[in-house]
């Protein structure tokens, strides 16, 4: 598969990236602005420890920012459930 | 150039739309069974619905040069009502031999309930006596990553299942590795806000390479853009990749996925209809 040099990378995405950035920055704005606390709400704090994940080094951030906003998975599941195991 | 948009519930598109996908080079589609908007109220319900997957939308779609083909259930939000999915499960034998039924889909989980798991593995059941593929709705947001795991639980448990016969859909970063690994078909979804965008899309193909990967725009009644696979076209070619790459992942993949299953009887667009020379 054809891989691209960083710099023509950049190129393309350096605009798109800056204005995803502003947009996320004047929405966070425009809550700080809005009356009221949204310290008890947990998607708040999503949305903080996403940010933390953009300034990690490894390349695998969007599928870490998607486990952020995801219910957790319990191997358990099926006795929780009541669902029973079908081994064929 | 030549696609197919293997998820697209053109039943909720227009003629027009019809129209547009043919122009941007749509040849084939696959239209799993799905949500109205609204729970139909009885077996019969579906049984209408059914008819006009298997009768009106391939003539529609045939107006303009599009061969449809489509995919049976009770999708996973109305199988909250387990007697009446029981009821659809036991009618849809009476459609699986009409011509371009390519198996049963799309089901899956929404909200990994009980009940929903429970006419999943039933719906798995039908399709394993019947020899049918199966196509798989993943959950959105939040319910997606714990739900595809409790659907992977299902299916790899049970030996009988093939699983290059299952498409495993609505893939995303967190889940199309899952998916991939334990030797399912993906497919990726190009839907506004909740899904996957075109640039993601091909990023996944540049992490995972094209190998059982295919992607569609699951274009519906929702805000949904049933010209989303040649948006993902146009970024593979932004971006430099080659036609060959393009061709595999939007005409040839669906074509070796499809052609496992015996309602699919494919014209290609350059061999002339009814070329038996
Ligand atoms: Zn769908």
């Amino acid at each position: 598969m054809n891989v691209r040099k960083s710099a023509a990378v950049f190129e393309q995405e350096f605009l798109p990236v800056r204005a995803k950035l502003l947009e996320v920055a004047a929405a966070l704005d425009r809550l700080d602005r809005a009356d009221g606390s949204l310290a008890t709400d947990a998607r708040r704090a999503k949305i903080q420890a996403a940010i933390q994940v953009l300034l990690r080094p490894e390349d695998d951030r969007a599928e870490q920012i998607q486990l952020i906003f995801s219910r957790p998975f319990e191997d358990d599941w099926r006795k929780k459930l009541g669902v029973s195991e079908v081994r064929k | 150039m030549y696609y197919i948009d293997p998820h697209i519930h053109m039943v909720s598109r227009t003629t027009d739309d019809y129209e547009t996908l043919a122009k941007m080079g749509c040849v084939a589609l696959s239209e799993p069974a799905f949500w109205a908007g609204y729970d139909r109220g009885s077996v019969d319900g579906f049984r209408d619905y059914f008819e006009q997957l298997t009768v009106f939308e391939p003539k529609r779609a045939g107006w303009y040069g599009i061969q449809h083909f489509t995919w049976l259930c009770i999708n996973a939000k109305e199988a909250e009502n387990v007697s009446l999915a029981r009821e659809v499960i036991a009618m849809i034998p009476e459609f699986l031999d009409r011509p371009g039924v390519l198996g049963i889909g799309e089901i899956g989980l929404n909200k990994n309930t009980k009940n929903e798991a429970t006419v999943f593995l039933e719906h798995v059941e039908l399709a394993l006596r019947t020899d049918e593929q199966i196509l798989i709705h993943t959950p959105h947001l939040e319910d997606k990553y714990q739900g595809t795991r409790m659907i992977l639980d299902m299916l790899c448990d049970d030996g009988r299942v093939n699983r290059e016969r299952v498409l495993v859909d609505h893939v995303e970063e967190h889940t199309v590795r899952l998916v991939l690994e334990q030797g399912f078909w993906a497919g990726m979804t190009l839907y506004p806000v909740s899904k996957c965008t075109p640039a993601r899309a091909v990023d996944i193909v540049e992490m995972y390479g094209p190998e059982r990967l295919l992607v569609n725009s699951a274009g519906d009644w929702g805000p949904s853009k049933p010209t989303a696979v040649p948006d993902f076209i146009l970024e593979m070619r932004r971006r430099g990749h080659a036609e060959s790459l393009i061709r595999r992942v939007v005409y040839e993949n669906p074509i070796a996925f499809f052609s496992q299953s015996r309602g699919f009887v494919f014209n290609p667009p350059d061999v002339a209809e009814h070329a038996n020379v």
